[in-house]
């Protein structure tokens, strides 16, 4: 196959890139270039995409043996996965760019351009399975290691995509091994540090970002009642579940800590409680992606975060296409915008976007 | 690189001895170097005292762009304005806007026509009204991206009426149209050696004697204080091989691969859909040809002719390998979704027919899927 190994610069895709190579499939390698205002050099973990990434690219291509260019899709970049996430933190919700880069970038406008030129699938190091059954049909699995599974960021892609796509380090067993791998085909990278955080985020401070794009906008903190706790400068750098960063004069009545509930754009406030109140077991999403073909209710176990594990629940699919699930037990934290991803076992039934939660368990002990 | 510049490169490489040095070896060193320098300039209609060796066309212009600024400057403090043409390479536009950053200048950009030709009347009027603060002019022989042959005779004409110094980027003319220094009038003119056929990291500024030229290298005083740094024989000696026989060379050059040249544009022309070619028709370098193709990604066409075995450019300069539109066609007021869409075709010594059917045969694919591919970088 001709297959389009996307390489970051980063260790994962170099070693993913030369598993494909060993594979005897025909591999060309393509950074793409995110950043409008492109760093010389990686500073640290964090961001990606800088100038030096693209040069540790290379010479992973020059060692693999294989061409290697650099496309510029910074500018649908900016107009749909950064766009994206301000305009969610403004209305109130808590985004996922990474899931986003992967539903219109990575699996969408890169893919689709590789396949125009004459790609048959699009390679990366995303560490998840695409398992090719007898009849031919593909499923989304979690990686074998656990700790590494990206399954979560990647179930937005659907099945359509994951025809095209090819993920050579599913079943390796740790982190470890992939930079072993590196080493051991000579790749520099092998001693790179991992990059996290938000890639167009170089500095980390999101809060910040924010703030240099939508300004300061004044407004209260609020209990459940509505009683005005305090001020803020911006909803928008505000999440389900956060604890810092809430400048509230005076403790809460049971001395606890307060954590936000919710944040209401319209009339900019951000809504406070305690811990307890943060519990949800009903977790409505909409925009759903599916691998399997489901209707009614189901057993699964939903995952609501990148790093977090899977709670066992009951999905219920709805006429007009969302979706409803109910967990045993409690989640805390789960914010309208994040992605919802629902298991059987290690395989990805569907992916869908979160839009509200509540607690059903009414009464349960608090 | 030409053979004999190879081969007069290695030879020189078993010398030992600098060319700075008094004793015997680094009087022999001298002499080649100074062999060389003679045989450059007569091949190029200049004086030796004219010829200044530099590490490559870059350094050249580097020194032509800071030197003249800051030579005309310690007697006038005026004279603040650098006027270059908008479709200068970047070797003499990122100096020229660095100067106006950090070094007091007032970068002019003088507009170029759709053909990306220097608009003399613009000069014109710049110098009629500001001719006092002029520290010099610097626009290139030829432009490297579309070929495009500027009007230096009327450029070296008005500014010699108003006083001001001209520099001019050869760099690519050498050895495709008759260049000669002393005829053009020109107070400074840049080569290089790797567009000749001669090694790479070897060039020269030729200047006038009597043109007060800042260094830009201060060290030990070689070429006559204007570029210190310690040269290497060998290079230079290859170097001026190369421009030798590239000038002896140039008619014949032009007339055959000029030939192949237009067979090639006719060949797109007739056979591509949406290819329009960018530059002057017939003013322009013999082996240069440059088109752009609507519809389509310069990093698509790139991807396709390489995996085809055919090497083009995109044309632009970029850092990381992103190709930008560039700036020579947005100065020549091409759009810029047509700008994404171009590539620059360049002939040599070695091309031959064949190269250039082969090209024919499989561009109008090419094409045909990069448009498939559109445009996914544009929102």
């Amino acid at each position: 196959m001709r297959v389009l190994a996307a390489l970051s610069g980063g260790v994962d895709s170099a070693v993913a890139a030369a598993r494909a190579v060993d594979a005897g499939h025909d591999v060309v390698g393509v950074h793409m270039a995110l950043s409008r205002t492109r760093d010389q050099f990686r500073t640290g973990s964090r961001g990606c995409c800088s100038i030096e990434d693209a040069g540790d690219a290379r010479r992973a291509a020059d060692v693999l043996g294989i061409p290697y260019y650099v496309w510029d899709l910074s500018e649908k970049f900016e107009d749909t996965v950064v766009a994206d996430f301000v305009a969610e933190y403004q209305a109130g919700r808590t985004p996922n760019p990474c899931v986003r880069c992967n539903e219109h970038i990575k699996f969408a406008t890169l893919l689709d351009k590789a396949v125009a030129l004459g790609f048959d699938a699009v390679a990366t190091g995303h560490y998840a399975r695409a398992v090719v059954l007898p009849d031919g049909t593909r499923e989304l699995h979690r990686a074998v290691d656990s700790a590494k599974d990206q399954s979560y960021v990647l179930a937005v892609m659907g099945p359509d995509r994951l025809a095209r796509s090819l993920f050579p380090l599913g079943d390796v067993a740790s982190k470890e091994e992939t930079r072993r791998e590196a080493a051991a085909r000579g790749l520099s990278v092998s001693a790179k540090p991992d990059s996290y955080d938000i890639c167009f985020v170089a500095d980390g401070d999101t809060q910040g970002f924010l703030r240099s794009r939508l300004g300061s906008q004044p407004g209260d903190i609020v209990d459940e009642s509505g009683t005005v706790l305090g001020e803020h400068d911006g909803a928008y750098a505000y999440t389900v579940g956060q604890r810092r960063g809430l400048s509230i004069g005076h403790p809460a009545a049971d001395g606890k800590p307060r954590y936000v509930l919710s944040v209401e754009p319209v009339s900019n406030r951000v809504v406070v409680g305690s811990a307890a109140d943060l519990a949800v077991d009903v977790v409505q999403a909409d925009r759903a992606v599916w691998f399997a073909s489901v209707t009614g209710d189901f057993d699964c176990s939903l995952q609501v975060r990148a790093h977090g594990a899977a709670v066992p629940a009951r999905a219920s699919v709805l006429p007009d296409g969302s979706v409803s699930v109910f967990v045993d037990g409690a989640l805390r934290g789960v914010a309208p915008g994040q992605s919802a991803v629902l298991y059987d076992g290690t395989r990805v039934l569907g992916q869908a976007t979160v839009t509200a939660t509540s607690r059903a368990a009414v009464g349960a002990a608090r | 690189m030409l053979p004999e510049a190879t081969r007069v490169l290695t030879e020189q490489l078993a010398r030992t001895g600098n060319p700075s040095s008094l004793h015997a070896s680094g009087r022999a060193a001298r002499r080649v170097v100074e062999e060389s320098r003679e045989s450059l300039a007569a091949s190029l209609g200049a004086r030796p005292s004219e010829v200044v060796w530099t590490g490559g066309g870059t350094e050249a212009d580097n020194l032509a762009v800071k030197g003249l600024f800051w030579g005309r400057r310690t007697h006038d403090l005026r004279r603040r304005r650098i006027l270059v043409s908008a479709v200068e390479h970047h070797a003499v536009l990122d100096p020229a806007f660095w100067m106006a950053e950090h070094a007091g200048a007032e970068l002019v950009l003088l507009p170029v026509d759709a053909d990306g030709v220097l608009v003399v009347d613009a000069l014109h009027e710049e110098l009629a009204a500001h001719a006092d603060e002029a520290a010099l002019i610097s626009v290139m022989w030829a432009n490297n991206e579309v070929g495009a042959l500027q009007p230096l005779a009327d450029v070296v004409a008005l500014a010699h009426q108003f006083g001001v110094p001209v520099h001019a980027d050869a760099v690519q003319a050498v050895g495709q149209v008759p260049v000669d220094f002393g005829a053009s009038g020109l107070d400074a003119m840049t080569l290089t050696g790797h567009k000749v056929g001669g090694p790479g990291g070897a060039g020269a500024l030729l200047a006038r004697r009597g043109l007060e030229l800042t260094p830009v290298l201060h060290g030990g005083g070689q070429e006559r204080g204007v570029r210190s740094g310690t040269l290497d024989a060998a290079l230079v000696a290859s170097f001026s091989t190369a421009v030798v026989a590239a000038v002896a060379g140039q008619a014949s050059f032009a007339s055959r691969v000029g030939a192949l040249r237009d067979t090639l544009v006719d060949g797109v022309l007739g056979s591509v859909p949406g290819a329009t070619l960018r530059g002057p028709r017939s003013e322009r370098l013999p082996a240069n040809a440059h088109f752009t193709f609507a519809g389509c990604e310069g990093d698509s066409l790139l991807y396709l002719l390489d995996s085809a075995g055919v090497e083009a450019s995109t044309g632009s300069a970029c850092q990381a390998g992103v190709p930008r539109p560039s700036h020579v066609l947005l100065a020549m007021g091409v759009d810029e979704l047509d700008a994404r869409g171009a590539l620059r075709f360049s002939l040599g010594h070695s091309s031959v027919a064949s190269d250039v059917d082969a090209l024919l045969e499989v561009l109008p694919a090419i094409v045909d899927r990069a448009r498939a591919a559109g445009m996914a970088t544009v929102s």
